[in-house]
């Protein structure tokens, strides 16, 4: 029926417009915290800094071997940790992250490895328990707002995973996956191998006439090696989460706005659409009248 | 007199950075002072007060639960887990 039509189209415009201020409204409440995440990834910066110096400075000057800078031979376990997030609604954020995931674990296992999954985040583990794959550890935290408890939580299970013994679950290698923020419009997710620690980044080159300093340990390089790298590994994964959180957030920011644009344009759509079946109800109102008029007049 | 360059930082944010004249900090082995001029060093710290003499005649104190203190010609890191308390910081910085 005529009148139909157009109340379906009124209720259509009406649903869409309230999905445009949810919309909307998720995208500012993502684009005032992106400031702030990154703020918070700016002061992480310094701690990272000053561990990644100390950390060179002790691999530069010392030979000592440590359990977190030795490869282990003697398991084929890996494990492979997956930052992602915890809600949706970023586009295509979480997708990406876990197809990056699955590629690196189809080429771990390629490689003959064991891969176990630790997930960070609800949509990854939603994602594996949906199908059927076992977790070896699993933590949702605000991942939008990452606490340095949760990475010392995330980090001290890896490590103590990376040391144990190989009965009790111990792995070889930790790779961490998660959304490097590039800029505003661009984030990659990106592999990098944490563990066992090998290349330390931003070692500083000693000047040119600058004697390599000798450092004093206190008490001993074994000791201070041990407290370091457990902090540098926490640092890193902390810096990670940070990282991944302002991805997230810019991910968002950006679905919602093309989400509310979209909206727009179907309001536009469904208006114009309304439009036109009230102009037809009327043409075939004022017919119907002519016509019965026209047949009232023949009699 | 030469100054020493200090870093206090803790795992989230830069807490206090500045010149000063003494920093004396609780190694696991007792507490460690360092003058500017002090031979490079790494130490592990254990619970205690971090305690910097500033280059203004000021004292600024922080209880931290562990940690670890690098010194490299002048240029102190102090890096904490976390810090409980910290007084005689400056209103500019915080």
């Amino acid at each position: 029926m005529a009148g139909g039509s157009q109340r379906v189209y009124k209720q259509r415009i009406k649903s869409t417009q309230s999905l445009k201020k949810m919309f909307r409204a998720q995208e500012l409440i993502a684009a005032s915290r992106i400031g702030k995440a990154r703020a918070r990834t700016a002061a992480a910066a310094p701690y990272e800094r000053a561990i990644t110096r100390a950390v060179s400075g002790v691999a530069v000057h010392t030979s000592t071997k440590h359990p977190l800078t030795s490869e282990r031979t003697d398991t084929k376990r890996v494990a492979v940790l997956v930052i992602s997030s915890d809600r949706g609604m970023a586009g295509a954020y979480s997708a990406s992250i876990i197809r990056e995931t699955e590629r690196l674990v189809a080429q771990l296992t390629a490689e003959g490895k064991e891969v176990e999954l630790y997930a960070a985040g609800r949509r990854a583990t939603s994602y594996y328990r949906y199908r059927g794959r076992t977790l070896a550890a699993e933590w949702s935290y605000g991942s939008d707002n990452p606490q340095s408890d949760v990475a010392k939580e995330i980090a001290d299970t890896l490590l103590g995973a990376f040391l144990a013994p190989v009965d009790e679950g111990g792995v070889a290698e930790l790779h961490v996956v998660y959304t490097q923020f590039v800029n505003m419009v661009t984030q990659r997710p990106r592999v990098v191998r944490m563990l066992p620690l090998e290349v330390v980044e931003g070692v500083a080159a000693p000047g040119e006439n600058q004697a390599q300093p000798l450092y004093d340990f206190e008490p001993t390089p074994e000791v201070v090696l041990d407290t370091l790298l457990p902090r540098y590994v926490r640092s890193r994964i902390f810096s990670f989460m940070l990282d991944a959180a302002a991805s997230e957030l810019a991910a968002r920011q950006r679905a919602m706005h093309t989400a509310t644009d979209n909206a727009e344009d179907l309001i536009r759509n469904y208006t114009r659409l309304a439009n036109q079946a009230r102009q037809a109800d009327i043409t075939q109102e004022i017919s119907e009248i002519v016509s019965g008029a026209d047949a009232l007049a023949a009699s | 007199m030469a100054e020493l360059n200090v870093d206090l930082v803790a795992a989230d944010r830069k807490v206090w950075s500045g010149a000063a004249r003494q920093v004396s900090a609780p190694s696991v082995d007792g507490q460690v002072g360092i003058l500017p001029g002090h031979t490079p060093l790494l130490a592990v710290l254990r619970p205690g007060t971090v305690k910097v003499s500033t280059a203004q005649g000021t004292a600024v104190e922080a209880e931290v639960t562990g940690g670890f203190v690098s010194v490299d010609s002048n240029l102190v890191t102090i890096v904490v887990d976390e810090i409980s308390e910290l007084t005689g910081r400056e209103p500019a910085l915080r």
